[in-house]
């Protein structure tokens, strides 16, 4: 019955499939994966491991079931001239079928317990990275290393709402991936900071919800060099599609190299503060940090979503004291979806971000702000 | 008029005074069940939105924002305002005749229960229109998405699942109420119809959760209005205490939806096989062990938010437990067929898919269970496939088996059965083009509830579209059948209507009379 409807499945889609290549998308990034992924952590493949088992249990179960079904529904019709018997039940069969399936789930408890004390075994971890998930990106934090960024979409709006070609990575590249080396292990302790994100690498095996308030553990270790890359599979709201997760495994060298480098930008930004910034550098610069941070939900041309996401044009706020627009910024509004980005943009990003918004789409309050403003108000605290 | 029902002929006002009013069993499940149609088209509207918006990568109709709403409001619209009326109504209709009762225990409850229905599902959709728009926090509205990050509008949502859970609690009172105290005489319990038996056990699920239901958007209401932190992990509250909550009723909740419709198809089985039901008892015993373990299952819906690893063990043994009494129901079944004497009418076509996808439905949840697994398919298509092979092919498959199969006894006139066999292949085909390549998406990684995907998910997901224009179709095709049977079918007079039908309903004269069983019948 299974090979029929496969036949029959596959028949009908044919035109279908035709039409899908046809179309707009280009058939080569279409990779045309049924399965799920053998990954290439420990976790990943016990997950599969276990998943074909299953597959393989349920297809022999079902081949019998539906066999015996499709065979009685062949021999026993009436227009053949099957005369209906009358027996309604029968003891010994009834408990052979509720003890024999009961004897394969016990047998199947142990695969299962094995595969999920691996995925639970966090101990003794060689590198410590935080996650968490902000509305709609990710930050990734190496603990004790003082390395600290923001990995967030880089598919344009343009490419998502159709005024530009989809490019070969749509929606499946970030500002700045994870990086991980080869042959370490790593555990992520997984965060949220608004509502609950869910991190999903599938090569690794790992997912995870990212809950406010809750520390939780996973780990990978992988020998295989590559890039890998995972979704937010825990609905967090209109960005929820466009979070994708980017993990870089470079050999341990070039991991090294690259933290080495991180470290560098950290000391050069040090020394960035203090510099004065001209009116039109704030405004490039902000204007490239609103379309990234803020304009998702108060939209590319200030005006918001009437009664979710107030406008910025002709805001009190952004029209009224500079101090009081920082304060947005560094402290969120309680009870707000309008979070604090005190920890998710540098001091240069949020004076750049607000000088932008007092000053675009005809906000003319003309003043300036800087990088030290944000840091006085920051201490001031 | 003292007996007998309004008709047009009597005027426009006594006619709508009748529905309004009645207290008549049979009335109330006519309307329960003309109002789930009415939400099923709804929410299916709400579904070809979906997936004319993931026809192609790239978002071309809706923007994100509204797409949320329209997943939110197509689950919830679907589970309480399509399903559970259904069989509710179902429930009116039938239990009193099958156990020979002359209505329902509670009549004027029953009308209440039914007419703040509409009411709840009024204020639900009217969000949609509101500054703000309507919930899009998905149906199973997570804190704190649905608290602190959720529009204004929330607390109609809110309003809206407190009436519904009314309705439902005072709908299974009743259920429970007529089973017990309105039975014929020598109608023992366990001479029950299987419909009859697995309503009460719903019911009592009902009784039990559907307060629970009301206890959370109760804390959500206090988090969002009266500045409570039930779900605020800032105020030292968890957002995780929300999904145990939620879960505790969620999980019962689909054997709310599913239990009613395995009472449907061990009716319909039985008559075209010719043949009594086998294993009656084991199936009662079945689905009793079925609803206990509904209730100690909960957090498998919860394997990745990080419980300890006792829990995740704990949660996995008991899910995977609840295959032993489904596959009893479902070699049972089998074995009715065995040795029958099989016709294929239009009600034991849906029958006989019933048990084919939902069986599938239950192998994907045994894959599901496996905590190690479901780590890779949770809140991916793999779980959106899952639960539409047990909802929609499982509960909305013998819901339309049951309308055919007592649509005659309803209103004296046959249906079209060229129409209905149609109606069914192109339902059973188009579901399966819907939802067969979910798993692969899933399996592939696309998440779900995404308003956008990449490259590489997107012949599937056009696969998976046309085919739910096609399943959609079918539905219109349903309409319009049951409409010209209730208008032009063929007049019929035969009490038993199907020749292997057994039970009292098949007693009553065809139509079936505005009241029947006003003296109790002799049940041998
Ligand atoms: C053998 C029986 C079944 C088992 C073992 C089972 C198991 C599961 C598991 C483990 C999940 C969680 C998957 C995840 O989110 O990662 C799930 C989801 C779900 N199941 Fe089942 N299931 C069974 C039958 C049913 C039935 C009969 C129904 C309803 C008619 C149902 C409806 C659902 C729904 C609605 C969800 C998804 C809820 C959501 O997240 O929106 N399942 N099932
Ligand atoms: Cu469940």
């Amino acid at each position: 019955m299974l090979k029929r409807a496969q036949a029959l499945f596959l028949g009908l889609l044919s035109p279908v499939i035709a039409l899908a290549m046809a179309g707009n998308v280009s058939a080569e990034s279409a990779t045309r994966q049924l399965n799920m992924p053998q990954g290439v952590t420990e976790v990943s493949q016990a997950a599969y491991d276990i998943h074909m088992i299953m597959m393989w249990i349920c297809t022999v179960i079902g081949i019998a079931v539906f066999g015996f079904m499709f065979y009685v529904m062949y021999a026993h019709r009436k227009s053949r001239g099957a005369v209906a018997a009358n027996f309604h039940e029968n003891h010994v069969v009834e408990l052979i079928w509720t003890i024999v399936p009961a004897l394969i789930l016990i047998v199947m408890a142990i695969p299962a317990t094995t595969a999920l004390l691996k995925v639970y075994d966090t101990e003794n971890a060689d590198i410590d990275i935080k996650v968490t998930g902000y509305q709609w990106k990710w930050q990734y934090e190496y603990i004790g290393e003082g390395v600290k960024y923001m990995s967030e979409l880089r598919t344009s709006q343009d490419e998502i709402y159709g005024r530009a070609p989809k490019g070969e990575h749509y929606l499946r590249e970030v500002t700045e991936p994870l990086v991980i080396p080869t042959g370490k292990k790593v555990r992520f302790l997984i965060t949220g900071n608004d509502v609950i994100h869910s991190w999903w690498v599938p090569d690794f095996g790992v997912k995870r919800d990212a809950v406010p308030g809750l520390f939780t553990a996973a780990w990978a270790k992988t020998d295989v060099p590559g890039t890998y890359v995972g979704e937010c599979t825990e609905l967090c709201g209109i960005g929820h599609a466009f979070m994708p997760v980017v993990v870089e495994v470079k050999e341990e060298a070039e991991y090294n190299e690259w933290l080495a480098g991180k470290k560098a930008e950290v000391a050069e930004y040090a020394s960035t503060i203090g510099k004065e910034w001209t009116f039109d550098e704030l405004m490039v610069r902000g204007e490239e940090v609103y379309e990234r941070s803020c304009a998702a939900c108060h939209q590319s041309d200030g005006n918001g979503i009437p009664g979710v996401f107030p406008a910025l044009k002709d805001s009190p706020i952004a029209l009224g004291a500079k101090e009081g627009h920082i304060a947005v910024l560094i402290d969120g509004v309680a009870g707000t979806s309008m979070q604090s980005f005190a920890d998710q943009l540098s001091e240069v990003d949020i004076a750049a971000v607000v000088h932008y918004e007092r000053n675009a789409w005809g906000n003319d309050v003309g003043d300036v702000t800087q990088p030290i403003d944000v840091l006085n108000y920051k201490q001031g605290q | 008029m003292a007996h007998g029902p309004a008709t047009l002929a009597d005027g426009w006002g006594k006619y709508i005074s009748r529905w309004v009013f009645t207290t008549n069993h049979k009335d109330i499940g006519t309307l329960y069940l003309w109002f789930s149609f009415a939400m099923f088209i709804m929410g299916g509207a709400f579904a070809m939105i979906i997936r004319a918006e993931l026809f192609q990568p790239g978002m071309q109709l809706i923007k994100p924002e509204f797409f949320n709403q329209m997943t939110t409001m197509h689950g919830l619209v679907m589970v309480f305002g399509a399903i559970m009326p259904a069989f509710v109504g179902l429930a009116n209709w039938l239990i009193p005749m099958m156990i020979g009762a002359p209505d329902m225990a509670l009549p004027r409850m029953n009308n209440l229960s039914f007419w703040i229905l509409p009411f709840a599902f009024a204020i639900l959709t009217s969000t949609l229109f509101m500054e703000g728009g309507g919930p899009n926090f998905g149906w199973t509205f997570y804190a704190p998405l649905s608290t602190t990050y959720a529009p204004d509008t929330v607390n109609y949502f809110i309003f809206g699942v407190h009436i519904m859970g009314a309705s439902s609690i005072m709908g299974s009172i009743n259920i429970i109420a007529t089973v017990m105290n309105m039975r014929a005489p020598g109608m023992t319990y366990m001479k029950m119809p299987l419909f009859v038996w697995t309503w009460v056990i719903t019911a009592f699920l009902l009784v039990a959760v559907m307060p629970v239901l009301a206890g959370a958007v109760t804390m959500m209401l206090m988090d969002i209005n009266f500045g409570t932190s039930f779900f605020d992990a800032a105020g030292g509250g968890d957002p995780v205490l929300f999904q145990h909550i939620f879960w505790f009723f969620g999980h019962p909740e689909v054997y709310i939806i599913i239990l009613p419709a395995f009472g449907v198809v061990s009716q319909i089985i039985p008559t075209f096989s010719r043949k009594p039901l086998f294993g009656y008892s084991s199936m009662v015993y079945a689905t009793a062990a079925i609803a206990f373990l509904s209730f100690v299952v909960w957090a498998h819906h919860m394997f990745t938010v990080g419980m300890p690893i006792a829990g995740e063990l704990y949660f996995m043994y008991a899910t995977m437990l609840i295959a032993v009494p489904t596959g009893v129901k479902v070699f049972n079944w089998i074995t009715t067929m065995y040795r029958g004497s099989l016709t294929f009418e239009t009600p034991m076509l849906f029958s006989i898919a019933f048990v084919i996808l939902f069986t599938f439905g239950g192998f994907t949840g045994m894959m599901l269970s496996i905590a190690a697994a479901d780590m890779q398919y949770h809140d991916t298509y793999f779980v959106v496939a899952h639960f539409h092979y047990v909802m929609v092919a499982g509960a909305v498959f013998s819901g339309t088996a049951a309308v055919y199969y007592w649509l005659p006894k309803w209103c004296g006139r046959m249906y079209d059965e060229t129409m209905g066999k149609v109606q069914f292949w192109i339902a059973f085909i188009g579901f399966n083009i819907t939802f067969m390549p979910q798993h692969f998406l899933g399996l592939a990684g696309m998440p779900r509830r995404y308003a956008d995907y990449g490259l590489q998910f997107a012949d599937w997901n056009m696969v998976s579209s046309i085919g739910a224009f096609m399943y959609g179709g079918a539905q219109i095709l349903f309409l319009f059948n049951v409409i010209r049977t209730i208008g032009w079918g063929k007049p019929t007079d035969d009490p038993q209507v199907w020749e292997g039908a057994e039970g009292l309903e098949w007693t009553v004269p065809t139509p079936a009379p505005y009241h029947t069983f006003a003296t109790p019948p002799k049940v041998k």
